[in-house]
């Protein structure tokens, strides 16, 4: 076998891990749907606390009270109690381990973390090793980086998205982003491996530049952490709505979404990691426009992929100014975050095949 | 804070209206839509002409309208990429026009081949940089004085505020060395600070009190990168204009390049552009090579190295060779010389019937595909007894198609041939009509070989020669050269550019991540002598860390009173 088949065997192993994950991460927010339902407190973190005989007390009750997040409270405890679980996850950290497999407080009521969740990341961390693994070996057998065509965008882009998840899941819990990490990770490797596979060519002229590893790596990154925003401001505009919604409205199906955050701390994460993204992002553009006056001789001249990446940025740069506008902050900012990772796929996936412009480099 | 009026931390009009009449409190200005657009807009009986332009000002300058703006301009960027635009793809937009007769007129007038140059796209951008000089001057003024203002007096119920602590002091401090030390642990970690002192009321001691902020930098940083926007946009709209780019085609080991306006093949002078800001050199190009990837059967031809090996000379200096490569522009004279294209010039000559040389010359060719299948035009206008035009086509590794068509299966000239279809009559070049060098018009000329005729094509493999038909005389295809197609370009900004989009980002940095945030130390002594310490914090914007920080700011400052040695950590 060669090296570019070792890498694609490990490509799909990493594919099949990842569809475990995402199983795994799926099961826990169904579990979460069914705990809610049953009346029990689920936390962030997916551990359950089973209702106590005496309801009241259990959150004045269980010492994770900061961790536990109450469903009908949630718009009031906002930003305190909320920040307090998540950024001081050391601490929450610790409540976990004392009540890792189930302990029982003063109350009689019973927290039980998730076996589904753990799941979940374990195999989400062992698919990110495998593509990783993929991802070196194409770029050993190509003796370059491996990102000059669409194939190895995707599989570098996706690398970083887990890869991102991974290091920002140790600061956050945002685990519960799981599913859709995984389930996009896995679409957008099934789109690559199937329609834009390529066998291994030396870098064309154009591409033969230090600007590739730089510019291209950034914006992949950008990507990333632009993805993590588009879930996290989805979700909350579905919170927004279940939160809205007069006391006892059944909403929709999604009971799980009572053990996420509030709709402002979703905002508020939503856009911590849009701006990492928008800086990288503008990174992005000016590395862009540096390589462009090395190669063509001209920072900037309106081709396709110079306009898509101008847009993705003017529209970012809208949701960062919503955030800061009366009467746009909220759901209308959100949707901002929405359409601006709209457009970034659409650059990727649609700009990169079907446009025409200088940068024909998808290999296809 | 000179912020626009509808800024999220601005006061709320609409709010205060309703508290002055009595209402609810104010909403917590940070969520949910309020009533429909425009509630700043304080109703006024009568508007005179002044006070409609300053109404139309703050409109202008308000963030709503920033925002339209910014969402408008992504908006009209869009179809800029969906129609082939003239400045980046001239043969496309021709192309488009061929191809939607009817549609592209239409576009036309809507200046959707030229979006990013057109009426409507500049408005939007020229509004929104109106916009944000309106609103970053006043912003900017306003930040000045508060770099030079204290911060602000110490709140009388600290208990309200982000991250409240209370603790007690060791026994034997006084409120005022409690808060000194407070003042000099905030002013280590970077805060601004001022301290406060009241004698207590009803017989308790001293209250003592240090008001604390950090983080103007953030407004700074803001107004840096704002500002640094116009900065690129002045750049380029005025700078560009001192700039030119043109194009040559040099045959390798052909005629000389001097940098003077005759010598360029097209030419695209800014506005303010003028000749005798071409510095004297002169360029020929040595020798093109073009590697290929001849092993990878998937990659097999694809195009591995260009490099155009140039002789220079600059007045006054010795000649120099040079390496011109895509990604690797020659700088000289002023000038960047850019690597665009590279093809064949076939090198061909016409005789008359007597043996007397009527054309002779390397003829640049058009590459058409990835194997370079190229095609080009030669016209003979003088020396024969018609004028004569030929379409040429040239396959660097010739092969046949099954159907008898000819086509070139590898870049790199390892079967040449070259074939061509004759024309006579007129070749137009007297009618005072520029005429291109790539294309013939046969409207008034007699096809006399391929295609219909019934008259083989010419064909020729280097070295061969041929008979013209009609007896008109002979042509031979001596032999071929590459040819590198070169861009050279002159702009004076693009430093300044660059400067201004390094600073755009550093901007940025700094005002996305540094939190700008206000923290209170309050010591109250007791009517027992005990001293009670109060800590509190409030974000001004985004401030994910202030809880931690005033957790911090408190735990160091016990440790300081209790003379523990405090870590040296950043809050
Ligand atoms: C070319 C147009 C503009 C772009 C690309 C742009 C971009 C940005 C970006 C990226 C930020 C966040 C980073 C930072 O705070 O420095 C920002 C913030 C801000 N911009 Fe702009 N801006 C533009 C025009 C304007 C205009 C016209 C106004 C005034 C009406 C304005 C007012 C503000 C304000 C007040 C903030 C601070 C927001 C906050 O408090 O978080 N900007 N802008």
């Amino acid at each position: 076998m060669t090296l570019d088949e070792y890498s694609i065997f490990f490509l799909y192993a990493a594919m099949a891990v990842y569809a475990f994950a995402f199983i795994a991460f799926a099961l826990d927010l169904a579990r979460r749907s069914a705990q809610v339902s049953a009346g029990n407190t689920v936390a962030v973190d997916g551990s359950v606390t089973t209702a106590p005989t005496v309801r009241e007390s259990v959150a004045a009750g269980s010492g994770a009270s900061s961790a536990v997040l109450n469903a009908s409270s949630a718009t009031l405890v906002a930003e305190r109690p909320a920040g307090g679980s998540v950024d001081g996850s050391a601490k929450s950290g610790k409540n976990g381990a004392n009540v890792a497999n189930g302990a029982v407080a003063a109350d009689g009521s019973v927290t039980r973390r998730s076996l589904s969740l753990r799941l979940g990341v374990s195999f989400t961390v062992i698919g990110f090793l495998l593509e990783l693994t993929a991802d070196v070996l194409r770029g050993i057998a190509a003796n370059r980086v491996p990102w000059a065509n669409m194939y190895e965008f995707s599989m570098t882009g996706t690398v970083l998205i887990v890869a991102v998840f991974l290091v920002v899941i140790t600061r956050v819990d945002l685990r519960f982003l799981g599913t859709f990490i995984t389930g996009l990770v896995l679409i957008l490797l099934g789109i690559s491996t199937v329609n834009y596979y390529v066998v291994i060519a030396p870098l064309p002229p154009a591409l033969q530049s230090a600007w590739l590893v730089i510019h291209v790596f950034v914006a992949s990154l950008g990507t990333a952490f632009f993805a993590l925003g588009f879930a996290l401001s989805g979700i909350q505009l579905l919170q927004y709505r279940r939160e809205t919604l007069t006391l006892g409205a059944e909403f929709l199906k999604l009971k799980f979404l009572a053990s996420l955050p509030d709709s402002t701390r979703l905002e508020n994460l939503a856009y911590r990691v849009n701006i990492v993204g928008f800086v990288f992002w503008t990174f992005t553009l000016i590395a862009g426009a540096v390589w462009a006056e090395r190669a063509w001789g001209r920072y900037w001249g309106w081709d396709t992929k110079e306009v898509w990446t101008f847009i993705i940025w003017v529209i970012y740069a809208g949701y960062i100014h919503a955030r800061a506008t009366r009467g746009w902050r909220g759901s209308r900012s959100a949707w901002l975050a929405i359409i601006g990772f709209g457009a970034v796929l659409f650059n990727f996936g649609v700009v990169n095949v079907f446009f025409h412009g200088l940068h024909s480099y998808s290999g296809l | 804070m000179s912020r626009p009026s509808d800024h999220f931390d601005s006061p709320d009009p609409a709010a205060e209206r309703r508290l002055k009449a009595g209402g609810t409190g104010p909403g917590d200005g940070s969520g949910g839509p309020d009533g429909p657009g425009g509630s700043d807009d304080i109703v006024q009986p009568k508007l005179g002409f002044v006070g409609w332009l300053r109404w139309t000002w703050r409109q202008l300058t308000s963030m709503r309208t920033a925002l339209f703006l910014l969402l408008l301009l992504a908006l009209a960027a869009v179809p800029g990429s969906l129609v082939p635009q003239r400045a980046a793809d001239p043969n496309g937009v021709t192309q488009y026009f061929a191809d939607n007769p009817s549609l592209a007129p239409f576009l036309d007038k809507l200046q959707a081949f030229d979006v990013y140059t057109s009426a409507w796209f500049s408005s939007i951008y020229l509004l929104l940089f109106i916009s944000l000089i309106g609103c970053v001057v006043p912003r900017a003024k306003h930040h000045f004085d508060a770099l030079r203002a204290k911060p602000p007096r110490t709140p009388a119920r600290l208990s309200r505020l982000a991250g409240f602590e209370r603790r007690e002091a060791p026994d034997g401090i006084g409120a005022v060395a409690a808060i000194e030390s407070a003042r000099k642990l905030l002013r280590k970690s970077g805060y601004r600070v001022v301290v406060f002192t009241a004698p207590g009321k009803n017989g308790a001691g001293e209250t003592a009190s240090v008001s604390a902020e950090r983080g103007y930098a953030r407004e700074t940083g803001n107004l840096v990168f704002h500002a640094a926007l116009v900065g690129i946009l002045l750049t380029v709209g005025v700078g560009g204009g001192y700039g030119f780019s043109g194009q040559r085609v040099l045959v390798a080991g052909g005629g000389v390049f001097v940098n003077t306006l005759s010598a360029f093949d097209s030419f695209n002078p800014g506005r303010f552009f003028s000749e005798d800001s071409l510095a004297p050199y002169s360029m020929k190009l040595d020798q093109f090579t073009a590697t290929y990837e001849t092993k990878a059967d998937g990659a097999f031809g694809q195009p591995i190295d260009y490099n155009a090996m140039v002789t220079t000379q600059e007045r006054g200096q010795a000649p120099q060779t040079a390496d011109i490569k895509v990604n690797s522009p020659l700088r000289i004279g002023g000038t960047d010389v850019y690597l665009l294209g590279n093809g064949y010039a076939p090198t061909i000559t016409v005789k008359d019937p007597n043996g007397k040389v009527v054309f002779t010359d390397s003829v640049p060719f058009l590459p058409q595909d990835a194997n370079l299948t190229s095609v080009g035009v030669v016209k003979v206008p003088d020396g024969l007894s018609e004028q004569l035009g030929m379409i040429g086509f040239f396959y660097p590794t010739q092969a046949t198609s099954t159907t008898g068509a000819f086509y070139s299966t590898y870049p790199d000239a390892d079967y040449p041939v070259l074939t061509l279809n004759v024309y006579d009559g007129d070749l137009g070049l007297n009618g005072g009509v520029p005429t291109s060098v790539y294309s013939l018009n046969t409207d008034k000329m007699k096809q006399l070989t391929g295609g219909s005729t019934g008259v083989a094509s010419i064909q020729l493999k280097p070295g061969d020669s041929q008979a013209l038909p009609n007896g008109l005389g002979t042509i031979s295809f001596d032999t071929v050269h590459r040819y590198a197609s070169l861009d050279i370009h002159h702009d004076p900004t693009q430093g300044w550019v660059l400067l201004f989009a390094a600073s755009a980002l550093l901007g940025l940095l700094i005002s996305l991540f540094i939190p700008r945030r206000r923290v209170w130390v309050k010591a109250t002594e007791r009517a027992d002598g005990t001293l009670s310490l109060e800590y509190a914090g409030l974000a001004r914007g985004e401030d994910p860390r202030l809880l931690p920080a005033v957790a911090d700011i408190a735990e160091r400052h016990s440790k300081l009173l209790t003379g523990a040695t405090p870590p040296e950590t950043n809050a």
